[in-house]
């Protein structure tokens, strides 16, 4: 194929989509699947048909709009009207009303604007918008041109300049500026090179990258091949969670019709440039999604990382120079390369650029994945989009950054979310998880809860982390059980000190992150169970105070 | 491999696998996750059959397999009860209805029934946390999930299973 070809796709697609006045999109992501949306899509089908309406009104299968909250989901388009729990009885109603009459159906539309109002959805604004198992709904929408761009008009060195320009940062949590990344691996001599997309989700709490695999695969894709292109990769790997079957048969669709259409392989749009993908599965290990354990994996070894120096960039798989990317970056990088570095540059702030998928979950009224500028505050996240905690209940602390992120208390709140801001105040911007919790949950079984989660995932190759995380947990639960004393919360925190500056990878360095955080927010809490012997939340059984007769 | 396993038709589907991938190393992980679809656990006979075609002695075979979560190593019961035990899932009280689960069929998380009919699993994360608490049952996965509605639909399959029998 030639780039001028996908022009022409797109503008055939663009047409056929035109050709229709109405297009009812179901939203079919492992959100909305449990809750019926594979009936939903046929009863669509069925009533549009039955209607007569086949050729006013196009029913589509889509990702995740992101409001998993109130699933399934229904979009309808002209107009962005979105329908919520939708049930196979409302279908007929809606179309009915919404087709033949012209008119929204009140009763099952979502009516919260403050859910997208403050959003700003780049990475996912073709999610719940084009069918991810269909290529050409994706170059419809302008997908692939951006390679085509890459290709065509650009050096491999005007591509990375774009892409230091944008400022764009590593999104898989630590924020190191992509365009650099790409630097090295380009400078580097050693053949063949490879490039990795990581979603090896693993924090829990988190589905950003699942959701936009399901919904926007190609976006993925792209992005790899652009990179491959500007840093001189023959070979990519994508290495996903077996967790995500979804993801999973998405993606592999997307690679397969990218084959097909000559996007992937030899002479890709009739360049020199040559560059195949394979899928990768995981096997439920957390400390896989770092980002030399990652390589292990690949390798079909135990995930266990490897000390750096030497980076990836210059030994990664087989000891080749790699380039290792998260998914989330990776989609950004399609378009900044159509609307250049400048442009993304003057989102968000002029550190930290661009857009984050954040999964809002736990005690908000409108759990569910938002896409937002960097710069906006904790605040706006928590009550402006997730609507606060749920009537009766207050809100205690809010968690960012997945199980090695931080606990962060209301007064903490105004805080913008920008990697400096949240690593600051303990945090990590990490994968992209909030979670809050109100009043019902405790703050030392909540960091009980990470620690442990640290633990069990500890691949057990450095003395700090494997040692260090099961003497913490050892101290918390003696304070949950009542048997604390107010010397432990010093050994607590040297501890986590100690385990911070001395693990070897990402996941040693960061677990202590949730003890150190509460230990400074929420001390007080810690001292209430062990002075009081009580659990504020009524979570803890603690033991009775035995009365010492002296 | 003695004949009675090499005529065992989920064997070939692994050997078959294997060729796909060439005989490759790299390709351990790949190939363990495609036994592990085939035969809904690694036994040592498979792990060892796996290390003999790799060419990578058991011991390494052995480490990966039980590295990742992932693997089962164990025959589970004809039932699955997995409950998501993410953050989000966590917060919202999946530990509660997992250990009410846990008194009423006198069973622990990770293990199965001695009768051979339910297992139970406890999981990082499904990804689906805005409808937590998540439970899955078999294939079926049961988002906002309350007690009740747990405990009731194991009852359910605990019944089918003795009218079948």
């Amino acid at each position: 194929m030639k780039p001028e070809e996908i022009q022409k796709i797109a503008e055939t697609e663009h047409d056929l989509r035109m050709a229709y006045k109405y297009r009812i999109n179901v939203c079919c992501s492992s959100g909305c699947l449990p809750f019926g949306a594979q009936k939903l899509l046929k009863a669509f089908e069925d009533a549009v048909k039955e209607l007569g309406l086949e050729k006013v009104c196009k029913v589509a299968r889509t990702g995740c709009v992101g409001t998993c909250s109130v699933a399934p989901v229904v979009l309808i388009d002209p107009g962005n009207h979105l329908y919520q729990n939708v049930k196979p009885e409302d279908v007929k109603k809606i179309v009915q009303e919404h087709i033949i009459n012209g008119r929204v159906l009140e009763e099952c539309v979502y009516k919260n604007e403050a859910y997208f109002s403050k959003q700003y959805r780049l990475i996912l604004r073709n999610a719940g918008k084009i069918d991810p198992l269909r290529i050409e709904d994706y170059i419809a929408v302008g997908g692939y041109s951006a390679l085509a761009k890459a290709l065509t008009h650009m050096t491999p060195e005007q591509v990375i300049y774009e892409i230091s320009l944008s400022g764009l940062r590593g999104r898989g949590g630590a924020g190191f500026p992509t365009g650099q990344k790409w630097n090295f691996v380009a400078k580097s001599t050693a053949k063949p090179k490879y490039v990795v997309a990581n979603l090896d989700e693993g924090d829990p709490g988190v589905f950003a990258n699942r959701t936009l695999a399901e919904a926007d695969p190609h976006a993925i894709v792209e992005g790899m091949v652009i990179a491959a292109y500007a840093v001189g990769a023959e070979k990519g790997f994508i290495y996903i969670r077996s967790e995500y079957p979804l993801a999973i048969q998405t993606l592999k669709k997307a690679i397969e019709q990218a084959k097909s259409y000559g996007l992937l392989g030899n002479n890709i749009l009739g360049s020199t440039l040559n560059f195949d993908i394979e899928l990768r599965l995981g096997a439920g290990a957390f400390v896989a999604g770092e980002e030399t354990a990652i390589l292990s994996s690949i390798e079909g070894l135990r995930a266990t990382p490897r000390p750096r120096p030497p980076y990836p960039a210059v030994s990664g798989l087989w000891g080749k120079p790699t380039l290792v990317n998260n998914v989330e970056t990776l989609a950004n990088v399609p378009l900044i390369i159509l609307n250049g570095g400048a442009w993304f540059s003057k989102i968000g702030t002029p550190k930290c650029t661009g857009t984050k998928c954040f999964s809002l979950t736990g005690k908000v009224k409108n759990p569910g994945l938002i896409e937002v500028p960097m710069g906006i505050t904790l605040k706006e996240i928590v009550y402006e989009i997730g609507g606060g905690v749920p009537e009766g209940r207050k809100f205690k602390a809010v968690l960012v950054g997945g199980p090695s992120g931080g606990c962060l208390p209301e007064n903490m709140l105004s805080l913008p979310i920008d990697y400096e801001s949240l690593t600051q105040a303990g945090a990590i911007m990490g994968s992209g998880g909030i979670v809050v919790i109100d009043d019902e949950s405790c703050i030392v079984d909540t960091a009980r809860f990470f620690i442990d989660f640290c633990m069990d995932e500890s691949c057990g190759k450095c003395v700090p982390c494997r040692a260090g995380i099961p003497k913490v947990k050892e101290i918390l639960d003696k304070i949950m059980t009542g048997e604390g004393k107010v010397e432990d919360l010093n050994v607590l925190e040297d501890l986590s000190y100690l385990i911070r500056d001395a693990s070897l990878c990402g996941l040693g360095q960061t677990a202590p992150n949730p003890v150190l955080t509460t230990l400074k927010y929420f001390k007080q809490e810690y001292l209430t169970h062990i002075v009081e012997r009580k659990c504020p939340a009524g979570k803890c059984v603690l033991k009775k105070v035995e009365v010492i007769k002296e | 491999m003695t004949t009675s396993t090499s005529l065992d038709k989920r064997l070939i589907l692994v050997d078959k696998a294997i060729t796909t991938y060439g005989n490759r190393k790299d390709a351990l992980l790949e190939i363990l996750h495609i036994a592990h679809n085939v035969y809904g656990y690694l036994d040592k006979k498979i792990l060892l059959h796996i290390s003999e075609k790799l060419n990578i002695p058991p011991s390494q075979v052995y480490g990966v397999a039980t590295f990742y979560n992932y693997f089962k190593l164990k025959k589970p019961g004809s039932h699955a009860i997995t409950f998501c035990l993410g953050t989000a899932c966590y917060v919202k009280g999946a530990e509660e209805i997992l250990s009410a689960l846990e008194k009423e069929f006198n069973i622990r998380r990770g293990e199965t029934s001695a009768d051979g009919k339910i297992s139970v699993f406890a999981t990082r994360c499904v990804g689906a946390c805005a409808m937590a608490p998540n439970v899955i049952v078999d294939d079926e996965m049961i988002g906002k999930a309350t007690k009740e509605q747990v405990l009731e639909k194991v009852r359910k399959l605990l019944e089918g299973e003795r009218s079948e029998t």
